[in-house]
């Protein structure tokens, strides 16, 4: 029945590339699971925001599901140990960061048993809670987005309260080459996304949410218009968009859907409108329904470097060496292996590192084909074409080669979401995302200078301002005390004089 | 197991520079099949001389500037700015007038600016006006297309060859013997004799729209032109600025007083409107960057050929045109920056 998802034609994106999907080497399982690994390695920060505190110690026994690390500021998400063992080290370990190579990370010897903690509770009736009191249960679960941004998604949601929202809007459209893991989540979950949804809709006390799908996933589609049929929830509608990258960015996928702009350095609930990633929603029904916090994720593991493509649910924390031994180990021809898609994913050097809750897809490649040497820009003014910005990314690339913070902040260097589709088709192979990257780091250090230069600024101002107070209070003291001292009179003035010299005397 | 660590994003570019410089060469090629069966085998040795100084001149220039010459040879971006001179030149042109023209184009409007991708003015038509400015009397010498006259005395290979070598004519020929008027050359006169463009129109040199032979060549440099389209090698906002710009005074001028004024399609199917239009405005460096701005660049190169060639001295304007629109890229790309997806509209413009 995939004519009951209607291809709107409301918004258009501006540019995008339609890129050669790759997906199907690992559509042909269904969702495998592999067995439990002997280790497994929780990452302290697997989240914006911040990093959680441990609540265990080493040596120390862990169940499966006990709360680990406690995120102590207002960002944050905890971590839950994702099988039954003993905490063996708590420390540096490699990981596929945005901040570094290593962070801290707990690392747990499974015993093989899984055996659960018995703490939680029965199911939460969502249904029949006010919408505040669901949010609250959410936010226990230790969910994140996990379309790769992991922001909390509590957070978001109780952020998301405060603003006059429209819609929910439910990420389906997983627009980046290789990567299946939403699509066979909705392929084999489309209840539990439809269930989802209408959490959901329930904590922010909404009538709309639609769940998006690029047209390329079929299976996907007829099975969530099953489920929809099936429940008959008339607050949902499904949405099929056409198949272009980055069309799943949050920005971008608001605009396709609605027709808005989200406002430069604002957010979609600016503009009423709530994203969250369809794997996000299983993970809020999951918590909610079985109890279970995010202690597992689906995850793609594909590429010519592996020998059995697929898509496992594993368990946070496993290693990317056990997963890739699942998948059959790697080919002959593996030489990188990025955590992410093929265009924003980030190469790491070792598969020690542990799968987190962001890692939506693990690829191993062959070489890249050689882009050649970097060349001059042409000018001939691709990028821009692509760009789903409208950025012009060879006058970016000037100003950035010429370190020019004027006008790359007026050319817009802080709206680049990083998509990569200038670099992409640059004739002349010039790393326009990496030159952007850096560019930006250099901008928010200049920011962070200025921000400490004026508080410098301020506090030594403050410091002479009260200095001067100090300064004219006391003139003005001493002024009214001579003065009150000349009306007195000769004897007053004696009387002073002589208990001043007592005082000295004493 | 250990990997090789590389940049976001893990996949191979989609356009290459040499490979869109190989298109434009391969567009140009039933162009310039058209042109030697026209105008004869002079082509061939002007792209040969051009390409050899083309090319020599940026190996020069790259060693000077201690860089290695194979990077900036293996782009090709030199052989298309030969191609180009080498079009705009008459098919009878001296070694040392191509070879002056390709020299200044690569040496002073490419390298001295910087090289690939740092160059104000399009390498090709800088050359070209070079050697127009510096060698008029070789310039207006065009021999006439094949068409059918018996009385025509054409030149064989050899004499072409001796002549772009030494510059001098077999000896019993003479240069009015070999050379036409070129169809906006017999315009031009016969408009300042105060003839009708009727009149003018009923020449043997001139064709359907433009000239014998010339309108042919057209056709196949707008078949190329929108081959390059397909390739995506180009876009169409250049083009058709041009288009736009060239036939739209043209037609009202036309349509308010046909009898001395020729008609848009003359003006499109004359001279170099068309290799403009397609492969010379299209140049990306020396162009603007936006598509908004490209059609107002390119808008402003036809109107400009058109000023050009009814109020102006030179009889195609072409090159002239290209140049100063080159001049007005800055200018252009700053009033047509786009709006920001997520910016108001007034804010992001300058």
């Amino acid at each position: 029945m995939p004519g009951a998802a209607a291809t709107y034609d409301l918004g258009k994106l501006h540019g995008g590339l339609r890129l050669d999907a790759r997906k199907s080497q690992a559509t042909g399982l269904p969702i495998q699971s592999p067995p439990l690994p002997d280790q497994l390695v929780l990452p302290l920060e697997q989240h914006v925001g911040d990093p959680a505190q441990p609540l265990v110690g080493i040596g120390e026994r862990v169940l499966k599901g006990q709360l680990l690390a406690e995120s102590p500021g207002t960002l944050g998400a905890p971590v839950h140990a994702s099988s039954s063992g003993k905490v063996v080290a708590i420390g540096p370990w490699p990981v596929a960061g945005r901040r570094g190579d290593t962070a801290p990370c707990i690392v747990i010897e499974c015993d093989g048993d899984d055996q659960a903690v018995e703490s939680w509770e029965e199911p939460i009736p969502y249904a029949e809670l006010p919408g505040d009191t669901v949010l609250r249960k959410i936010l226990q679960g230790g969910i994140v987005g996990l379309g790769g941004a992991v922001y909390p998604t509590a957070q978001k949601l109780m952020q998301a309260v405060s603003c006059d929202l429209d819609y929910i809007i439910l990420n389906g459209a997983e627009c980046e080459p290789y990567i299946s893991c939403d699509d066979m989540l909705m392929r084999e979950r489309a209840h539990d996304v439809v269930g989802g949804a209408q959490i959901l809709l329930r904590a922010l006390e909404l009538d709309h949410a639609f769940i998006v799908v690029e047209s390329d996933k079929p299976e996907a589609i007829q099975q969530l218009a099953t489920a929809m049929t099936e429940v008959g929830d008339e607050r949902l509608s499904l949405k099929q968009i056409p198949t272009i990258y980055p069309s799943g960015g949050e920005d971008q996928l608001v605009q396709l859907v609605t027709n808005r702009e989200v406002p430069s350095g604002g957010l979609p609930t600016d503009i009423g409108c709530l994203v969250q990633n369809v794997g996000t929603a299983v993970a809020i029904h999951d918590w909610l329904n079985n109890r279970e916090p995010l202690i597992s994720r689906i995850t793609t593991i594909t590429g010519d470097g592996i020998a059995n493509p697929m898509n496992v649910r594993a368990r946070i924390g496993t290693t990317i060496d056990d997963i890739a031994r699942f998948a059959g180990g790697y080919t002959k021809s593996a030489r990188h292996l990025v955590i992410g898609g093929p265009m924003t994913g980030k190469s790491v050097s070792t598969d020690r590192v542990p799968l987190v809750k962001a890692t939506n897809c693990i690829l191993v490649m062959s070489d890249v084909p050689a882009a050649g040497p970097e060349l001059p820009c042409i000018r001939c003014g691709d990028c821009a074409a692509v760009c789903p910005v409208r950025l012009l990314p060879q006058q970016l690339f000037w100003y950035a080669c010429a370190d020019d913070e004027t006008q790359l902040r007026d050319h817009g260097l802080t709206d680049c979401i990083e998509c990569g589709c200038c670099d992409l088709v640059c004739p002349s192979h010039i790393p326009l995302t990496y030159d952007f990257r850096m560019a930006k780091a250099r901008i928010r250090e200049l920011d962070d200078e200025k921000a400490r230069a004026e508080r410098a600024r301020r506090r030594f101002e403050a410091r002479n301002e009260r200095l001067q107070r100090e300064q004219r209070e006391r003139e003005v003291e001493l002024a009214r005390q001579k003065d009150q001292a000349r009306k007195a009179g000769p004897d007053a003035i004696a009387e002073i004089m002589k208990r001043r010299r007592r005082d000295d005397g004493d | 197991m250990e990997f090789e660590h590389r940049e976001a994003p893990h996949m191979a570019p989609t356009a290459d520079v040499a490979t869109m410089m190989q298109q434009v060469l391969l567009a140009l090629v039933p162009a310039a099949v058209a042109h030697v069966w026209f105008f004869g085998p002079g082509l061939i040795f002007n792209l040969l001389i051009a390409t050899a100084a083309c090319v020599g001149g940026e190996a020069l220039m790259m060693r000077l500037r201690g860089r290695p010459p194979v990077r900036a040879l293996s782009d090709y971006s030199a052989l298309v700015t030969a191609a180009l001179l080498a079009f705009a030149l008459p098919s009878l042109t001296p070694w040392w007038v191509t070879a002056t023209g390709a020299l200044f184009g690569i040496i002073v409007a490419k390298h001295l600016y910087g090289g690939l991708g740092f160059n104000i003015f399009n390498p090709a038509m800088a050359g070209y006006v070079v050697v127009l400015v510096a060698f008029p009397m070789h310039l207006n010498l065009w021999v006439a297309p094949r068409m059918g006259d018996i009385d025509y005395q054409f030149l064989s290979v050899l004499q072409t060859l001796t002549y772009t070598l030494t510059g001098s004519l077999p000896d019993a020929l003479t240069y009015d013997e070999i050379s036409r008027a070129t169809p906006l050359d017999a315009m031009k006169s016969g408009l300042n004799d105060m003839r009708t463009t009727v009149e003018i129109r009923s020449l043997p040199i001139m064709g359907d729209f433009g000239g014998v032979g010339w309108e042919w060549i057209g056709n196949f440099i707008a078949i190329g032109g929108f081959w390059l389209m397909i390739r995506r090698v180009i876009r169409w906002h250049i083009p058709v600025g041009v288009g736009v710009g060239l036939l739209i005074p043209a037609g009202i001028m036309w349509l308010a007083s046909p009898g001395t004024e020729p008609s848009p399609g003359f003006h499109m199917f004359s001279g170099a409107a068309l290799m403009c239009a397609f492969f010379i405005a299209t140049d990306p460096v020396s162009a603007a960057a936006s598509p908004k701005g490209r059609l107002i660049y390119g808008a402003g190169i036809g109107f400009l050929i058109y000023a050009i060639r009814t109020w102006g001295a030179d009889v195609d304007g072409v090159a002239f045109a290209v140049l100063m629109m080159n001049m007005a890229v800055p200018a252009i790309d700053r009033i047509t920056r786009p709006r920001i997806v997520g910016h108001r509209r007034d804010a992001g413009a300058p």
